[in-house]
């Protein structure tokens, strides 16, 4: 057992289209489910209201820790940092990395989130009863909105 | 959208991630996983570690449930807890889930070439 956790997905849309639709702060949010506030910022917060249905309440926030265009995007965030009372910055959050690599089909995109052993205890728990009931209701019937 | 139920709250696996951060704790861990109950005594003899260090990784690794230890005669003899290692995957795989359902919705989204979202 890891303590990081590694996926690998191959698009069939080049470079430039996935780049824009992870760091393109309403693309992102069209696809993540997520009404960011403003464009991601190397070394600034994003923010917004997360837009999944029946979870409309909860604020989502990442510290964007890297911008390499179209090449490498990676933020830092607390899984699951849902309860409007914590103060999730104490906590030493986990890092999420996308890398692109073109290929002949589109591009290959691999996300990377690691630092899980840094996350304290009870938040631990509470992210894993977070999962069960917030994710797994997704419906993949999605059309694709693509940007003029 | 309707909420499953969600399941019942599992066991914290935050330590363990920690413990098995540890190359020393790994180490003894693998020894352990055959099965095999082991006093501090045979695990320290085939390794430089002192009776003491490996006590000490012992405690730690006794406080997040990956061992556990059973008196026998005047030593305790430590044994290996999967259930430990299971709770801390299942955490993981549920946020490799949930990852998984974002990256099929960043897939349709960049792969479709026209409707609406």
């Amino acid at each position: 057992m890891s303590d990081r956790i590694e996926k690998s997905i191959e698009l069939k849309a080049p470079v430039d289209r996935v780049w824009r639709a992870l760091t393109d702060y309403r693309e992102f949010g069209e696809w993540f489910r997520v009404n960011l506030e403003g464009p991601f910022v190397v070394g600034q917060q994003a923010r917004g209201k997360i837009t999944y249905a029946g979870y409309e309440h909860l604020v989502w926030t990442a510290q964007v820790a890297a911008i390499e265009p179209m090449r490498r995007f990676a933020f830092t965030w607390h899984p699951y940092g849902v309860d409007p009372d914590v103060d999730y910055s104490v906590e030493k959050p986990t890092l999420v990395e996308f890398t692109l690599t073109p290929t002949g089909e589109g591009t290959d995109l691999t996300i990377v989130e690691s630092g899980f052993d840094a996350i304290p205890a009870h938040r631990r728990a509470e992210a894993f009863r977070m999962n069960e009931g917030g994710w797994t209701a997704q419906a993949l019937n999605i059309q694709a909105h693509v940007k003029p | 959208m309707s909420n499953p139920d969600p399941l019942p709250l599992r066991a914290d696996p935050a330590p363990v991630f920690a413990a098995l951060g540890d190359r020393t704790r790994l180490a003894l861990l693998t020894r352990l996983s055959d099965g095999q109950s082991r006093s501090i005594s045979n695990l320290s003899a085939s390794t430089a570690l002192t009776r003491q260090a490996v006590s000490k990784h012992l405690r730690v690794l006794e406080g997040t449930g990956l061992v556990h230890s059973v008196r026998a005669g005047r030593e305790s003899l430590y044994a290996f807890r999967p259930q430990a290692v299971r709770e801390a995957q299942c955490y993981l795989d549920a946020v490799s889930a949930q990852w998984d359902e974002a990256l099929a919705r960043l897939k349709a989204f960049v792969e479709d070439p026209g409707g609406a979202l």
